[in-house]
This record gives C-alpha cells, structure tokens and sequence, in this order.
C-alpha cells in the first residue's frame, strides 16, 4: 500500500481554505462576543430576587450542557423553520454557538462570581451603592479575572466546534474543506492542513487572549 | 462626659434584638451616641459588638426594637436604608478595598455613582482625604501595593470621601502587623479631635482611654455596662467586666 503524498491540489486552493478560515474566525468571534454577553446578563438573572428567572437560566443551562451541539444546532436550522423561524446558515451557526458558549460561560463566570468575598460587597453597600452598581462596578471585573483562564478555555472550544457547523452547511473552514476533497480526493493532504490551520487559529487566539488579559487584569493582586 | 451641649442623638438604639435562627445575637439593647461623641465598644469575641454596628447601617437586619440616625428611622424601605447609608461611613477589619481599582477610584466610586459628583468634583474631594490620611501620595497605586497600615488609612479616606455625619470602625487594627496599628489609630484620633462622631468595636484600650466619651463593654449579646473610660477602666462595676479587662490589659 503505497501513498504517494501530493499537496499540489492543496496548494492550488490554499486561497479558498485562508478565506474560509476567516470565516471559521468571524463565526468564533462572534459566538464568543454573544456568549460573554449571555453569560453575564445570565449570572446576573441567576441572582435576581425573581425565582421564575432564576429557575429559567437554571433550565437553560442544564438544557444545553447535557445536549449534544449537533442537535442544538439542528434544532435551530431544521425545526425552528417549522413554526416559522427561517434564519440561514451563518446566521443558525452565530446564534447556536453563542447559546452554547452562553450556557458554559454562565457557569464559568457564576463560579468567579461567588468567589468574590463578602467583605467586597457589604465595603459597597456601606458606601451606598447599590445592588446593580455593586456588581457592575466591584464584583464584575475581579470575578472575570479569577475566571479568565477557564472562560478563555471554554472559548477556544467554542472555535473548534465552529466545524460542527458544516452539517448545516454554514460556510467555514471544514465545510469548505470538504468540497476541496471531494473535488480532489486528496482527503490526507487536505484534512492534514485545515488540522495546522485550526492549531494556528486556536494559538493565535491564546495569544490574544493573554494580550487581552494583560491589558485589562494588569492590577495587582496579593 | 459628653462635651457637647444636649440635643438630639445622631444614633439611637432602642430594646434592639436580633436572631441568628434560634441564637440570640443581640438582646434588648438601648444605646445613644449624640454628635461629636465618641464611643468605643469592647467585649468578648461572639459578644454582638460586630453585630451591633453592622445593624446600624443595615448590613445586618434587627427582628426586634428600632434604631434612628438622623431621624431616620431603619426599616425594610430601600429609601431609609438609602438614606442611613449616606450618614455613616464603616471601616473594616479587613480594609474591604476594591482591588482593581486604584486608591483614587477607591475614594471616587461611591461619590460618583452615589451622589452622583463629577469625576472631577470626587477627585478634590478625594485628594483631601488622602491627604488627611497622609497616603495622596499613593493616589494612583493599587490596594495590592500597599502596606495594611496604608490600605486602612486608604480606606478611611474611602469612607471620609461620602463625608458621613458618624463613622462606624469594626475591630479597624485586628488585621494589622503590630508595627502598623500606631499609625492607624493616630488617623482615628485625628478624626476624633476633629469632632467625628465615631463607634469603634476594638479592643484598643490605650485608644478608648485618649479619646473615647463613653466605653461600652458587652458580652453575650448585652450591654453589661458603659461609662466614661476614666470610670470604667478604674472601677468597673461587674464581674464579666473585670474579667474581661484583666484578660485584655495583661496582653497590652
């Protein structure tokens, strides 16, 4: 059994994967953004004084961490359409990993959240402050700063899980990876360096993210 | 004695109870602190000396009697709350600085996000404290970068910068190597000189004899007894007292 390795055709359409791994970013970057955003206002509805709201973020949470992202992702671009929701692939695939990130990010940031000490707070309710401003001003950033490496790890996943997407046909690395093997049936060459480009893009995001984490949690800390 | 002229007390403390489930943290506890007085409460540890200054600025909830500053009284009602909160600045054992905000932000959140003063405004206001506290060199640091000693001066400022009519101070110099607890008490007897009415939960009697009006000793969730330091650390008049400040004493 001889293989003769042959990364010519590869080459050729090298414009096609670095564009298509532009994609793959936008779609992580995108998913991450939302995800952080429904990640907190989610820590924040998971301490609201309104147990119907806490009972809903609970039910979310749980419901996605213990379903497949396959199915979520399905649900979203094959049954929504049924009761009328049609949303297209990039779209399906924005939506799905921001709800999936969310979920994880939610639970990842409660757990920063709750290691705030009490001292913390009760300093901003002596000065006056309020519940809202507590948060937004004395507990958010410290708990973002304990969780970071874990949030950023979950964040990396959610990249990688971008080529999920492919099985809705969202335009991304993979699925474009998959046309060029079927055109050229260079499946080892092919599958062998879309594998170095998500190495480099999941690199290039620990890279940003410690950049970011320099810039923003540069304070001290005993 | 209190050196002010009689009107009406800036705190009040009448038949105060309150339950931790089934204990019974504070027990009918009457207490006045009129303006300018200061008053230092001592006791046990366990005996609701913490306990009782938290209740007066609501960080913890009272079941039973009514407490008043300034005329208002506390209740569940966010406004009052709101409204004591203003009145009465606290300094803890722990400093309870933020510790990704700079001293300068320390000093400018609440004056901002509270009263709502400009940047700018809060900064003066800042500055004057710091000054006060002798660290507005150390403006622009971070809580982690400075010694105990400075972090609690820090946060004294901090609690200055709302400009409170009463300060509460919650066992300030526990947490503090031996070397640093001087130069923060000598901040708390500048204030006291100053005329700050002040409640402080410490076991500091060198502080309570130089500049305390009344000393208030409790134990077990009561007031045994209180009077001006001359008289009670000279002739305390119960048992529980004079236990407690031979313990005390024989370590200081």
């Amino acid at each position: 059994m001889s293989y003769t390795l042959d990364f010519s055709a590869v080459i050729e359409r090298l414009p096609e994967l670095l564009l298509a791994s532009l994609a793959t970013i936008g779609l992580a970057l995108a998913g991450m953004s939302l995800a952080t955003v429904i990640g907190v206002l989610g820590v924040i509805a998971r301490r609201s004084r309104f147990k119907l709201l806490r009972g809903l973020v609970i039910g979310f949470v749980e419901a996605i961490r213990n379903t497949p992202f396959l199915v979520q992702i399905f649900f979203i671009f094959f049954a929504l359409p049924q009761i009328g929701v049609r949303l297209n692939p990039t779209v399906t695939a924005i939506i799905a990993l921001a709800l999936n990130g969310g979920a994880y990010a939610i639970e990842i940031i409660r757990g920063g959240v709750d290691a705030i000490p009490k001292g913390q707070v009760e300093a901003g309710l002596a000065l006056g402050l309020h519940r809202g401003q507590i948060f937004r001003h004395i507990i958010l950033k410290p708990a973002l700063r304990t969780v970071y490496p874990s949030l950023t790890s979950q964040f990396v996943m959610l990249t990688l899980t971008t080529s999920v997407c492919t099985s809705i046909a969202a335009y991304e690395l993979t699925s474009v990876a998959q046309k060029i093997e079927a055109d050229t049936f260079r499946s080892f060459e092919v599958y062998f360096t879309i594998t170095l480009i998500y190495l480099v893009i999941s690199s290039l995001m620990m890279g940003v993210f410690g950049l970011i984490s320099r810039i923003s949690f540069s304070y001290p800390v005993k | 004695m209190p050196q002010t002229t009689t009107q009406e007390p800036l705190i009040a403390l009448n038949g105060v109870g309150k339950w931790y489930g089934a204990y019974h943290a504070l027990k009918n506890v009457n207490m006045t602190v009129r303006k300018g007085e200061k008053i230092v409460l001592c006791g046990p540890s366990g005996s609701g000396k913490s306990t009782l200054i938290r209740c007066i600025n609501h960080l913890e909830e009272i079941q039973e009697g009514k407490i008043t500053v300034e005329g208002t009284t506390l209740t569940d009602s966010a406004r009052a709350i709101d409204a004591v909160r203003r009145e009465v600045g606290m300094v803890f054992q722990s400093f309870n600085l933020f510790p990704h905000k700079t001293i300068m932000e320390n000093c400018t959140l609440a004056p901002m996000r509270v009263k709502g003063l400009s940047k700018a405004e809060a900064e003066t206001i800042a500055r004057k404290y710091l000054e006060r506290v002798r660290i507005v060199d150390q403006a622009d640091k971070y809580p982690a970068q400075l010694s105990g000693g400075q972090q609690q001066r820090a946060a004294i400022a901090r609690a200055l910068c709302m400009e409170p009519k009463a300060m509460l101070f919650d066992e300030p110099t526990s947490a503090l190597d031996p070397e640093m607890v001087k130069e923060v008490l000598d901040t708390m007897i500048g204030l006291a000189r100053d005329g700050m009415t002040m409640i402080c939960v410490t076991h500091e009697m060198g502080f309570a004899r130089q500049v305390a009006d009344r000393v208030v000793f409790m134990a077990s969730g009561e007031i045994i007894e209180e009077g001006p330091p001359e008289t009670f650390f000279r002739n305390p008049q119960h048992e529980r007292t004079r236990t407690f400040l031979g313990e005390i004493l024989a370590h200081h």
